[in-house]
């Protein structure tokens, strides 16, 4: 298993440009025009998780973006997922 | 190097893929029915389809060396009209005959609705009839999370289900440890911007162990890599893994989950 050392030298690099990445997302959704969604307020809310301690950030993360319900629906009103639980679930 | 792609699309993909699969090293793959992008219109266009998955996709794989094998089924996304569904499944035993048929997949939920649930679990019983293995798909993104829990809860009322012959696939983070947990193997796929990355898949299987885990890269019509098995090899051995570790995770434990249908013969 590698050391954290060198996990550094291995994907730090991809690990920055992904984060800024992420804050040039955030920086171009509020520079235009609009409302937005749950999607972005979705992603914000789970932005917390990063700078925790915590081993299982991924998980967390990904949970964050789950629907919560429990039961199965009766009808779907279209095929696709989003991303993110949309609020009436 | 060899592997053994376990989950792929190749009625979505050119022969220029095969001629890339058979040079890294690919030795087997196994394509689930799945959706085509769009509903289809009817039966027999199932029945064409399942006629190209268990004779035409076997020849073309062929001409690379490689052994193509299939699981059959209706796909979730179409399975949320029952009447429909219930027409399809019923093609489904005589394609079971064929000498590439592995068994019952990829069946699952898509929407967590109630009639995907009601044709998954008819399904369930179809494998269970044949005594056949199931490959299970679980939703995308938001979806996954309830829809694995759903699958498992209903999983668990089949009382003569064997575990060791279900493998639930496209696990996450999130629902890795409820599948292993519960018995079953679980499947984790390799995509650019859905499901694992590389790294996360390696991560998975660092923190779970490899039993019961395989990769695959359910390349189909999507954004996905062909070739994202073998690019994960080679992150493993980038991340100090050894190369038995390494065999074991594309070779050794998709044979050893395959060999379960007696149809898979390498």
């Amino acid at each position: 298993m590698p050391s954290k050392q060198e996990l550094l030298d291995l994907q730090f690099i991809e690990a920055r440009h992904k984060l800024i990445d992420l804050a040039a997302f955030l920086d171009r959704i509020d520079r235009h025009p609009g409302t937005g969604d749950y999607r972005q307020e979705a992603l914000k809310n789970a932005l917390p998780i990063l700078l925790t301690n915590s081993p299982d950030r991924a998980r967390r993360i990904l949970e964050a973006l789950s629907d919560p319900t429990t039961e199965p629906i009766p009808k779907a009103d279209f095929q696709g997922a989003c991303g993110a639980p949309k609020p009436q679930q | 190097m060899h592997y053994i792609e376990p989950h792929a699309h190749m009625v979505s993909r050119t022969t220029d893929d095969y001629e890339k699969l058979a040079l890294a090293g690919c030795e087997a793959l196994c394509e689930p029915a799945f959706w085509a992008g769009f509903d289809r219109s009817s039966a027999d266009s199932f029945y064409d389809y399942f006629r190209q998955l268990t004779d035409y996709e076997p020849k073309r794989a062929a001409k690379y060396g490689i052994k193509h094998f299939c699981w059959l089924c209706i796909n979730p996304k179409e399975a949320d009209d029952p009447g429909f569904a219930r027409e399809v499944m019923s093609l489904i035993p005589q394609f079971l005959a064929c000498p590439t048929a592995l068994g019952i997949g990829e069946i699952g939920l898509n929407k967590n609705t109630r009639n995907e649930l009601a044709i998954f679990e008819e399904h369930v019983q179809l494998a269970l009839d044949h005594q056949l293995p199931i490959l299970i798909h679980t939703p995308h993104l938001e979806d996954k999370l309830k829809g694995t829990r759903l699958i498992l809860d209903s999983l668990s009322n089949f009382s003569h289900l064997e575990r060791s012959k279900v493998i639930v696939d496209h696990v996450e983070e999130h629902t890795v440890s409820l599948v292993l947990d519960a018995g079953y193997w679980a499947g984790m796929t390799l995509y650019p911007n859905s499901k694992c990355s590389l790294d996360r898949a390696i991560d998975i299987l660092e923190t779970h162990g490899p039993d019961r885990l395989w990769m695959n890269s359910a390349c189909d019509w999507g954004v996905s890599d062909p070739l994202a098995v073998p690019k994960c090899a080679l992150q493993m051995k980038n991340r100090h893994h050894h190369a038995d570790a390494i065999q074991r995770i594309i070779y050794h434990n998709p044979r050893n989950f395959l060999s379960q249908s007696p149809n898979f013969v390498l």
